[in-house]
């Protein structure tokens, strides 16, 4: 099942690539199980709450998703999401002063999902998204919280889907670069 | 706010990603033509640089610096890439090192032992540790916006190979300028300004590469 994972994670990201929204969407969905599953393995020894499991998974997927460009198609994936998800748990630990020293190779690949509870919220992002600019923060929200599509959201907002395009990904990457600064503590 | 609501944003975003290797190449490109522009105007090729080109001293040194070029630039990808192996081109920069080394072994064979201080010390130590630098400011700012898209592991390292990326580029230029042809001049002086050019990567990436 696990080199299943890999192959499996491989094609849907190469479908991403090419454009097709709705694997990327699955690709996402199944990788955020098994992300909380790794940064719960990670938290394991320190005093941590479920929110705060999910604001890191969360950051992960957002990293994930502004940094698809650093994945070569022919490559593994899972390998590639691992180092992603080690990168910023540590980073997020650190921000909130702890530390930890857990070597990955020898359970990561090996790791299974947590179950699927897609119900589970962070806080941290709808903090950052406060600090936003507002056209930013309505095409988040629309999108995001709302559920509506680019077209939808254009139409609400009376913008072009050009612009609700723009204001999407510079919001997306605004909250992940905040977190990049060392900003926005838990 | 929920993964799952997170996740439907991250898939309504669907702006077209640039690779790493492309965006490395327009980021690079605007610097290079700014330090071309420089170097024509201002300082430009030494007089009869055609037909001295021959001269194996001259060769190197325009070369070596050339070679790293062509080394750091695709090892500074490496780093920029979460699980990237660097390892084949940092053996390829071993060997340049070693090259190197030869280059100046061979250069104190040759050389009468009264000419040794004469030729390193050159006649253009200071300049080439300004010029050098100063032709690689550009290129050292394109090369680390390009990085800035990628997910280096260790900021400060991906910083310092784009310094050297760019620093060989300027040292390749600043070749074809220098009259001082010694590889004792150009492992030392040369060497220096790079090193130059990569602290500065460094420090500004280990800031400006965080993500």
């Amino acid at each position: 099942m696990r080199a299943d994972r890999n192959s499996e994670w491989g094609s849907l990201l190469r479908a991403a690539n090419s454009g097709d929204s709705l694997a990327y969407q699955r690709f996402l969905r199944e990788l955020a199980p098994v992300l909380r599953a790794f940064v719960r393995r990670l938290l394991a020894r320190t005093s941590s709450g479920s929110a705060e499991v999910e604001d890191i998974v969360q950051e992960v997927l957002l990293a994930i998703h502004l940094k698809r460009q650093t994945w070569i198609e022919t490559a593994p994936v899972s390998p590639w999401v691992f180092t992603i998800a080690r990168h910023k748990t540590i980073d997020a630990l650190r921000r909130r002063g702890r530390h930890i020293d857990v070597p990955i190779d020898d359970f990561a690949e090996s790791l299974a999902a947590d179950n699927d509870e897609p119900n589970l919220a962070g806080v941290y992002i709808d903090r950052q998204l406060g600090t936003l600019p507002e056209v930013q923060r309505k095409v988040v929200q629309a999108i995001a919280v709302t559920g509506d599509s680019i077209s939808e959201a254009a139409e609400k907002l009376t913008m072009t889907q050009g612009a609700v395009r723009v204001a999407l990904h510079r919001g997306l990457a605004a909250i992940a670069a905040r977190t990049a600064k060392g900003g926005g503590t838990v | 706010m929920k993964t799952d609501d997170l996740i439907r944003s991250l898939a309504a975003d669907d702006t077209p990603r640039l690779s790493l290797a492309r965006a490395l190449v327009y980021g690079f490109l605007p610097g290079m033509v700014l330090s071309l522009i420089f170097y024509a105007l201002v300082i430009g090729p030494r007089p009869h640089l055609a037909e001295l080109l021959p001269a194996p001293r001259i060769l190197f040194k325009i070369a070596f610096p050339i070679a790293v070029f062509a080394c750091a630039g695709p090892l500074a990808l490496q780093l920029a890439r979460p699980r990237g192996d660097p390892r084949p081109l940092v053996y390829v920069l071993i060997g340049l090192l070693v090259v190197l080394a030869a280059a100046v072994v061979i250069e104190l064979l040759v050389l009468p032992p009264d000419l040794w201080r004469v030729r390193f010390i050159g006649h253009n130590a200071r300049v080439c540790l300004v010029l050098i630098p100063l032709m690689s400011a550009a290129p050292l700012v394109g090369t680390l916006i390009a990085l800035h898209r990628g997910a280096a592991s260790n900021p400060g390292l991906a910083g310092a190979v784009a310094g050297l990326f760019a620093g060989a580029f300027g040292a390749a230029l600043y070749a074809t300028h220098c009259p001082d042809d010694s590889p004792l001049f150009v492992a030392t002086w040369y060497s220096l300004a790079i090193l130059i050019v990569m602290s500065v990567g460094a420090l500004a990436g280990s800031r400006f590469l965080r993500w």
